[in-house]
């Protein structure tokens, strides 16, 4: 439906497409449904739950000694803000995989992050390049309220995706809604599909 | 963390509502009640989204709180603050006129509503249009749910920002165990003797102890808000479990 006497602002014009209904941010809205949560470099450990096998976990000063990559990347929140060109540095997920020994047989993942938020991903959108464990943002530190010290980026799905404080994952045999997921938010997320929600 | 607070059956699709009334709330804001072909209830907190669309195809989206209850039905408000050099604030407030239609979809959200079956007390903290949301609370707990002890710390630039003031008003003077406290962080009025600050750790430690206990605390308002005032709350020993939080934009108050 057309919008009478609506031409579009687009002040400034994004330097290349942007999935649909979104708009361009030149800063770096905050997305939490709580209070940002305190975690310092000392309590902050990340953990891979390889189920009967036990599990393999990480510190910081352990996740600072693995392979360090760039990412140059645009980001797409699900409330309309997208940030393009934003740069990060951290760990690709695979090497923790590979480091963990694991080849997971299960198709489904649920992220967890210190003070409780779950997010749900399929094990392919995380493999090959795709998830990083970062802690670097525009080369400094994460801000605390942006899931510093240390959060996951997953950039091609909706910024709720890439968990804030990562804490760890756990493989899944089924799909499971994670916090979001429960509460009306697609489960998968692309935001080139614009899947925002249930039935999308 | 399973949580199916506010679950939404179905699909969400665009709707074409109608344009009511317009309602000058203060110098920079106004209210747009909206009248869907079919209206569907919702949990106070909630939000819907609007789509603009231009001649040549292009397409924008925002998110706007319901500022009524579920209520009030058949219609819903959205109270919109006039964003310089925004995009579709300015668009609602300058172009938009009684008996335009507007595409929406809603109602959305889940972990920032309250309904008074949830209980209290209640403290809500809202830094400008971030009252919104919370006014939704405020309207269905006067409706369905006086006994919920309730707070309201209300952070604005001077009176003239106050939104909905003689609403807030009147439910203050109600006395039914509503609580309401203003604080101005540009100018107060002559002879304010109630706060005039940012809302810091003191002022949210003070109101936390005339509430007595906090079951659900809601803040809502600009990110920088939002942030200031959590982090504040948590430091004057409130639980972080009991905080919920909705971010309005990058930047503010
Ligand atoms: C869940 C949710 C509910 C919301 N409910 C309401 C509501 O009830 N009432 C309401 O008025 N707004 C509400 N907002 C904010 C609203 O969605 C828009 O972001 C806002 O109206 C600005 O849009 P715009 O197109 O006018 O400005 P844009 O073109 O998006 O932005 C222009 C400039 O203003 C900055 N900006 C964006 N938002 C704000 C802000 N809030 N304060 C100051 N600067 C800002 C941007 O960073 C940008 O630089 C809500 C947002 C969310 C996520």
């Amino acid at each position: 439906m057309l919008s009478r006497g609506f031409f579009g602002v687009r002040r400034p014009k994004p330097p290349r497409d942007i999935p649909p209904g979104q708009y361009y941010e030149t800063g770096f809205p905050v997305l939490t449904y709580g209070p940002t949560e305190r975690v310092s470099t000392a309590d902050w450990k990340f953990t891979i739950d390889l189920g009967e096998d036990g599990s393999k976990s990480w510190n910081w000063d352990e996740l600072l000694a693995m392979p360090q990559t760039d990412i140059h990347t645009d980001i797409h929140c699900v409330t309309k803000w997208s940030m393009l060109d934003s740069d990060w540095k951290g760990v690709d997920l695979d090497v923790f995989f590979e480091q963990a020994g694991v080849d997971p047989s299960e198709d489904y993942l649920m992220v967890r992050s210190f003070g409780g938020y779950t997010t749900n991903l399929p094990v392919s959108d995380v493999r090959d390049g795709k998830a990083f464990i970062v802690h670097e943002f525009d080369g400094e530190p994460i801000a605390p309220e942006h899931g510093g010290p240390v959060r996951m980026i997953v950039p091609h799905l909706y910024f709720w995706k890439s968990a804030k404080w990562v804490e760890s994952i756990r493989f899944m045999d089924q799909d499971a809604p994670g916090f979001w997921e429960s509460n009306g938010y697609h489960m998968y997320g692309d935001p080139w599909r614009e899947q925002r929600y249930w039935g999308d | 963390m399973a949580n199916t607070e506010g679950r939404q059956p179905g699909k969400l699709v665009w709707h074409v509502a109608t344009v009511e009334s317009i309602t000058v709330e203060t110098y920079r804001v106004k209210t747009y009640r909206l009248r869907p072909p079919t209206w569907a209830s919702f949990r106070p907190g909630m939000h819907y989204d609007i789509r603009l669309t231009a001649p040549d195809g292009y397409q924008t989206q925002r998110s706007y709180s319901i500022a009524t209850a579920p209520e009030t039905r058949s219609v819903l408000d959205l109270t919109i603050e006039k964003i310089v050099d925004g995009e579709v604030s300015p668009y609602f407030h300058d172009v938009v006129v009684i008996g335009d239609r507007v595409e929406m979809r809603g109602p959305i959200g889940g972990p920032f509503t309250w309904t008074g079956s949830m209980g209290g007390p209640l403290l809500l903290v809202a830094g400008g249009s971030g009252i919104v949301p919370l006014m939704s609370m405020l309207r269905h707990r006067d409706s369905t749910a006086r006994h919920v002890q309730t707070f309201l710390l209300y952070s604005s630039r001077s009176l003239d920002d106050v939104i909905y003031r003689e609403e807030l008003d009147a439910l203050a003077e109600a006395g039914n165990g509503l609580q309401m406290a203003h604080t101005f962080t540009r100018s107060a009025p002559e002879g304010w003797d109630g706060y005039a600050r940012r809302v810091d750790v003191e002022m949210l430690s003070d109101v936390f102890n005339r509430l007595g206990a906090i079951g659900r605390a809601y803040i809502c308002g600009p990110d920088g808000f939002v942030e200031t005032a959590a982090n504040a709350l948590v430091d004057a020993g409130v639980s972080p479990e009991r905080v919920r939080t909705e971010r309005f934009g990058p930047t503010g108050t």
